[in-house]
C-alpha cells in the first residue's frame, strides 16, 4: 500500500523567509522537558537573571521540587574578567557536585550573555571532566536566543552527545528524539512485535543507558527539530531512515512502514501488527475531528512540529491550511511531510510577528496555532487560538495519542462553541 | 557568578516592561535578542491581560553581531513608531544587549522622532525587577510631570501601581474609594491606567500617595522636589495602617480622617470567639518588604497571631525591614536565595507561612499552610473577585485570605479529640479543602512507594463477573497520570464487562480509550 500522494505537493511551493520580531522562546526553554526525561542530569546555564527568569516563566507553574537545572548567573565582576569567571564556574560546579551526588551528567549550558562575552564552555566542559571524571561527564552546547528557537535547545544538547557515544559495530535501530515515556513504550512495543531489534533511544534516561553509533546504526527522529543531531549522526557514519512523523494513524503508519522496509518486515507481519491500533486510531480521530472538518487553520512559528502537524490536520482531520509558520525549515527531515501537504497554504520560515499578524488577521482563521504570549490578544480579539507549548509538552505520537491529538486543536473550537451558548441566554 | 535556582526577581528590563504594559499610549522599544519575548506571557497568561506588552524587540542574532547590531536597533525604533503611534517612547537595552554597548538612547535620538523618548539604564548585571519599574517610572515622571498651577479642590496622585503587582488592580481602586470618603479625588493613577498624557498633568495634584515604595518611591521623592508634592509614608494595608493612613492625609489637607467604617468587619471577625484558636499561632512572613511590614503588623496586632520569623527578598528595603522585625523581638532574613528561606522555615516550624508564591511551594514541601501576601505572583493571585489588600475591604479580603488555609476552628478541636480515628485525622488536611483527605498510613506497610500508591489507588466496585488485569496493563494503568487514573480504570473495567472480557490487556486500555474518546 502506498502512500496517497497528493498531485502537487508542499516542497516545491516557495518558501516566504521572514525576519524581524520573533514571538519564539530561545533555545533554554527544552531544558525543561529534558531535565525529566534524563534523570541523572544537570543543567547549568550560564547566562543571566533574565534566564533564569524565563526557565521560571516557561515552566509555567514553578515546580518547586528541586529542580534538576539551574543558572550560575554572570555578575558585574564576572564580566570584568574571564579567568574569573572560569574560576567562579569552577567552583558553583565543585559545590552542585557535591551537594547532589546522584547527578552523572552535566550540561553546561551557553546563553545570549556568555556567547557574546565569549565565556568558552567547551573549554569549561573539557576542564571539568578532567576534575570530575569518571563519576560524571560534563558536556556543553548553547541554548542562546541568538543561536537557537525553543526546540532547537533539544537539538544542540542531543547534538553535543553524539560525538561522545561509544563506537558501535552491530546493527541498531536508534530512535532518537525526547518522548514522554508512555509514548516511548508505545513505539518500543510495536517495533518489537515487528521483531525488530535492538532498539536504543537518545536520550536515554541515564548515563549508563546511552546508545552506541557507528556505520551499521540506522536511526529514526521522533521530532523534526533535530537538524543538528542529525547532521551528528550522519557524521558518525549511521544511516537516517527519512519519513513522514508520527503524528495521527497515517503519519505512524508512515514512520513505522520505513523501519519496517529497512529491517525486512513482512507485509503479514506489518499488517498484524498495526491493524488493531490504526483502527483505534482511526475511530479516536473520526470522534475529534467531527469540529475541525472543513475549518481553516493558520500555524504561527513555534516548535518546528508545524509541518508534520498540518500534515495531519489537513489529511486526517479535514482542516484547510492557511499559513504554516516554522522557525526553520530542513528539507532533509520535514521533506516526506511536505510532499504529503496538499499545496496551498503559504509556507513561512522566520518571523516578522508584526506582518505576520496582518496576515492572520486578514485571512481570519477558524484556529490559529500560536505561542503564549499572542493566545489571550488574540482571543480578546475573537480568535480561536490553540497554545503551540501544549503540543510539545503533550503525548501526541504514535497511535494511541492520535485522537488526543486531534482533540487538542477541537477544544478550543468546542469552548468556543459552548460559551457563545451561553452568552446568547 | 551565583547559582540560583528559582528567583524572586526578573531582571530590571521585565521591570520596565510592568510599567510599559500597565500604561496606554506608551511603547517600549527593547535592545534584546530572540527569545527574550518570553516575558510578553507573563503578562498574557499570568494577569490573562487581553493586548500584548507594547514592547518590540529587535531580536538580534548571532549573525548580527559582527554587523549592525545599531541599525537594526534604529529600524525596529522607526517601524515602532510608524505601526503604533505612541505618545511617547521608552528605549533601553536587555541584559544582553547592555553587552554590546549600541546605546539605544543616543540611537534614537539620532531618529529625532517627534515625540518624547526617553533613554532608560538599567544596569541587568547589577540590579533587579523592582528597580526596573521604580527606575523607570521614575524617568518617565522626570521627563513629562512638570510643576504647574494645583487643582481647585483637593487631589492627589496614586504612585506605584504596575502590571503583574500583587493585587495593584485592586488596590487602586479601593484606594480611590478610601480618599473619596474624605473628599479628596484621584487626579492620576500611575503607572497603571495612566498615559504619558496623563503624566504631563500629575503637577496639578495637591499630594501624592505613595502605594508601593518598591516601584513607586524614587518618582514620589523627584515629584517632591520638582512639583513640591508631599506624599505619604504610610501604606494603608491592615485596619490600623488604613486609620494611619487617613490621618497623615488629614494632616497633610486639614480634612477629617473620620470616615465610614460600616463595611469593615475584620476586628469583629477577629474578636468574634470562632477566632480565639488563631490567638498565638506561630507566623512566618516573607515576601517583598512593604507587604511583609504591614502583613507581620496585622498578624501581631489584629489577629493575635505570634511573628516567629520575617524578613523580605529585596535588598534596598533590608534598614526598615530590620527596624520592623526588632520590634517583634525576630532578627529580618534578607535574602534573594529561596534555599535559605527554605531552610528558615524549616528550623522555626511555624503554622501558617504569609509569603510568596515561592514559600506556598516551600509550605507544601513542609505541609505547612500558607497564605499569599506578596509578589512574585502566578495566575491564582489575578482573582475575577474584587479583592485588594489596601483599605477596609482590604483587611476583610486579608481575614479571609489567611484563615483559608488553616483547619477551622472547630474542626480543629475535633481533631485533637479524635486523633485516633484512622479517617479524620490532621494528615487528612482541612475538611474545606478538596481531594486531600486519605486514611491514615497503616504502620505495616513498609514501602513507601505501595504506600503512596495505595494512597492514590481509588476503589473500584467491580462490575459482576470476574475481571483480570494483565500486569502489562496494569503496568500500563500506573502510567496514567493518578488524578485520571481512576477514571481510566473504570471506563476500562466497563468497557471489559460490557464486551463479555474477562482479561484486561494494554489494547482494551487503549480500545476503551479510543471508545471513550473525549
Amino acid at each position: 500500500m502506498s502512500l496517497d500522494l497528493p498531485t502537487t505537493g508542499c516542497r516545491s511551493t516557495p518558501v516566504l523567509k521572514e525576519r524581524g520580531q520573533r514571538e519564539v522562546f530561545c533555545g533554554l526553554t527544552g531544558i525543561i522537558w529534558l531535565h525529566r526525561k534524563m534523570q541523572d542530569a544537570f543543567f547549568l546555564v550560564v547566562g543571566s537573571r533574565t534566564c533564569a527568569h524565563l526557565l521560571q516563566a516557561a515552566a509555567g507553574v514553578m515546580i518547586f521540587a528541586e529542580p534538576r537545572f539551574g543558572t550560575a548567573i554572570l555578575e558585574e565582576k564576572d564580566l570584568a574578567g574571564l579567568a574569573d569567571a572560569n574560576a567562579e564556574l569552577d567552583r558553583e560546579v565543585a559545590r552542585l557536585l557535591a551537594r547532589r551526588p546522584d547527578i552523572r551528567q552535566l550540561f553546561l549550558v551557553g546563553s545570549c550573555p556568555s556567547e557574546v562575552i565569549k565565556l568558552d564552555l567547551a573549554r569549561a566542559a573539557e576542564r571539568l571532566n578532567g576534575q570530575h571524571a569518571p563519576h560524571v561527564r560534563v558536556y556543553n552546547y548553547s541554548g542562546s536566543g541568538i543561536e537557537t528557537t525553543f526546540t532547537q535547545g533539544e537539538d544542540a544538547c542531543l547534538a553535543a552527545m553524539v560525538p561522545t557515544l561509544a563506537p558501535s559495530v552491530s546493527r541498531e535501530l536508534l530512535i532518537v528524539g525526547a518522548m514522554p515515556d508512555v509514548v516511548e513504550d508505545q513505539c518500543l512495543a510495536l517495533l518489537s512485535a515487528m521483531g525488530i531489534g535492538p532498539v536504543r533511544m537518545l536520550p536515554a534516561h541515564r548515563a549508563g543507558e546511552l546508545p552506541g553509533v557507528g556505520a551499521e546504526t540506522v536511526f529514526a527522529l521522533v521530532q523534526p527539530f533535530l537538524g543538528d543531531t542529525h547532521a551528528a549522526l550522519l557524521r558518525r557514519g549511521a544511516r537516517h531512515i527519512a519519513a513522514p512523523f508520527p503524528f495521527g494513524e497515517e503519519g505512524t503508519t508512515a514512520w513505522l512502514r520505513a523501519i519496517a522496509e529497512e529491517f525486512g518486515v513482512s507485509r503479514e507481519v506489518f499488517e498484524a501488527v498495526t491493524a488493531a491500533p490504526r483502527a483505534r486510531a482511526l475511530k479516536a480521530i473520526a470522534t475529534q475531528s467531527a469540529e475541525l472538518r472543513g475549518k481553516r487553520v493558520f500555524f504561527f512559528p513555534d516548535s518546528q512540529l508545524e509541518i508534520p502537524l498540518a500534515r495531519f490536520l489537513v489529511r486526517e482531520c479535514g482542516m484547510t491550511a492557511v499559513e504554516v509558520g516554522t522557525p526553520y525549515l530542513h528539507e532533509a527531515i520535514v521533506g516526506p511531510d511536505l510532499d504529503l501537504l496538499p499545496a496551498g497554504p503559504v509556507i513561512s520560515e522566520g518571523q516578522d510577528v508584526e506582518k505576520q499578524l496582518d496576515r492572520q488577521r486578514a485571512a481570519a482563521p477558524d484556529l490559529t496555532v500560536c505561542g503564549l504570549g499572542l493566545a489571550n490578544p488574540l482571543e480578546a480579539q475573537g480568535f480561536t487560538t490553540k497554545w503551540a507549548i501544549e503540543l510539545v509538552f503533550t503525548p501526541v505520537h504514535f497511535y494511541e495519542q492520535a485522537g488526543d491529538l486531534a482533540g487538542l486543536f477541537s477544544r478550543p473550537l468546542r469552548r468556543k462553541a459552548a460559551l457563545r451558548k451561553e452568552a446568547a441566554e | 557568578m551565583k547559582l540560583t535556582l528559582w528567583t524572586y526577581e526578573g531582571p530590571p528590563h521585565v521591570g520596565a516592561m510592568r510599567v510599559a504594559t500597565c500604561m496606554t499610549g506608551l511603547h517600549y522599544v527593547l535592545h534584546a535578542p530572540q527569545g527574550d519575548t518570553y516575558a510578553d506571557l507573563l503578562f498574557t497568561m499570568i494577569e490573562r491581560r487581553n493586548h500584548r506588552p507594547p514592547v518590540t524587540y529587535t531580536t538580534f542574532q548571532a549573525r548580527d553581531l559582527g554587523g549592525d547590531t545599531a541599525n537594526l536597533f534604529k529600524d525596529s525604533a522607526r517601524d515602532a513608531y510608524a505601526r503604533f503611534k505612541p505618545q511617547a517612547m521608552i528605549v533601553g537595552a536587555s541584559c544582553t544587549a547592555e553587552l554590546i554597548q549600541d546605546d539605544p538612547g543616543g540611537l534614537a535620538e539620532a531618529l529625532g522622532l517627534p515625540i518624547p523618548v526617553i533613554p532608560l539604564e538599567l544596569p541587568s548585571y547589577q540590579r533587579k525587577e523592582n528597580f526596573g519599574a521604580d527606575e523607570t517610572f521614575f524617568q518617565i515622571v522626570k521627563a513629562l510631570a512638570k510643576p504647574m498651577p494645583r487643582t481647585e479642590a483637593i487631589t492627589c496622585n496614586l504612585l506605584g501601581a504596575t502590571a503583574l503587582g500583587f493585587r495593584h488592580r485592586d488596590d487602586v481602586t479601593e484606594v480611590t474609594r478610601l480618599l473619596a470618603l474624605m473628599g479628596i479625588t484621584v487626579n492620576v493613577a500611575a503607572p497603571m491606567g495612566s498615559s504619558p498624557a496623563d503624566i504631563a498633568r500629575m503637577g496639578q495634584a495637591h499630594f501624592n500617595v505613595l502605594l508601593y515604595p518598591e516601584t513607586g518611591e524614587t518618582a514620589a521623592r523627584h515629584l517632591e522636589r520638582a512639583c513640591g508634592q508631599p506624599y505619604t509614608k504610610i501604606v494603608p494595608i491592615g485596619v490600623g495602617a488604613t486609620r494611619d493612613f487617613l490621618h497623615e492625609i488629614s494632616a497633610l489637607t486639614g480634612l477629617s480622617a473620620t470616615v465610614d467604617e460600616s463595611a469593615l468587619r475584620a476586628p469583629w471577625w477577629s474578636a468574634s470567639v470562632d477566632s480565639t484558636y488563631l490567638t498565638g499561632k506561630r507566623v512566618f512572613v516573607f515576601g517583598d518588604a512593604t507587604h511583609v511590614m504591614a502583613a507581620a503588623r496585622i498578624a501581631a496586632t489584629e489577629i493575635g497571631f505570634e511573628v516567629v520569623g520575617m524578613g523580605c527578598f529585596n535588598r534596598e528595603f533590608a534598614r526598615p525591614m530590620r527596624a520592623a522585625a526588632k520590634a517583634y523581638g525576630v532578627e529580618a532574613l534578607i535574602t534573594d536565595d529561596y534555599l535559605e528561606v527554605e531552610a528558615e522555615i524549616a528550623r522555626l516550624q511555624p503554622e501558617l507561612i504569609l509569603g510568596t508564591q515561592m514559600e506556598r511551594h516551600i509550605g507544601k514541601r513542609l505541609g505547612i499552610p500558607c497564605a499569599v501576601i506578596s509578589s512574585p505572583v502566578h495566575v491564582q493571585d489575578f482573582p475575577a473577585r474584587y479583592s485588594p489588600q489596601m483599605g477596609f475591604e482590604g483587611a476583610n479580603v486579608i481575614f479571609d485570605t489567611w484563615i483559608h488555609p488553616l483547619v477551622m476552628g472547630l474542626e480543629e478541636h475535633l481533631l485533637t479529640m479524635f486523633r485516633e480515628d484512622f479517617e479524620f485525622h490532621d494528615e487528612a488536611g482541612p475538611s474545606h479543602h478538596g481531594a486531600k483527605a486519605m486514611a491514615r498510613t497503616e504502620e505495616e506497610v513498609e514501602d513507601p512507594f505501595d504506600a503512596v500508591a495505595a494512597e492514590h489507588s481509588i476503589p473500584v466496585v467491580t462490575p459482576s463477573g470476574e475481571i483480570v488485569w494483565m500486569p502489562d496493563a496494569e503496568r500500563e494503568l500506573k502510567k496514567i497520570p493518578f488524578f485520571v487514573r481512576g477514571k481510566a480504570k473504570r471506563n476500562t473495567e466497563k468497557y471489559a464487562a460490557d464486551r463479555g472480557v474477562v482479561q484486561i490487556t494494554v489494547d482494551t486500555l487503549y480500545e476503551a480509550k479510543a471508545h471513550y474518546a473525549r
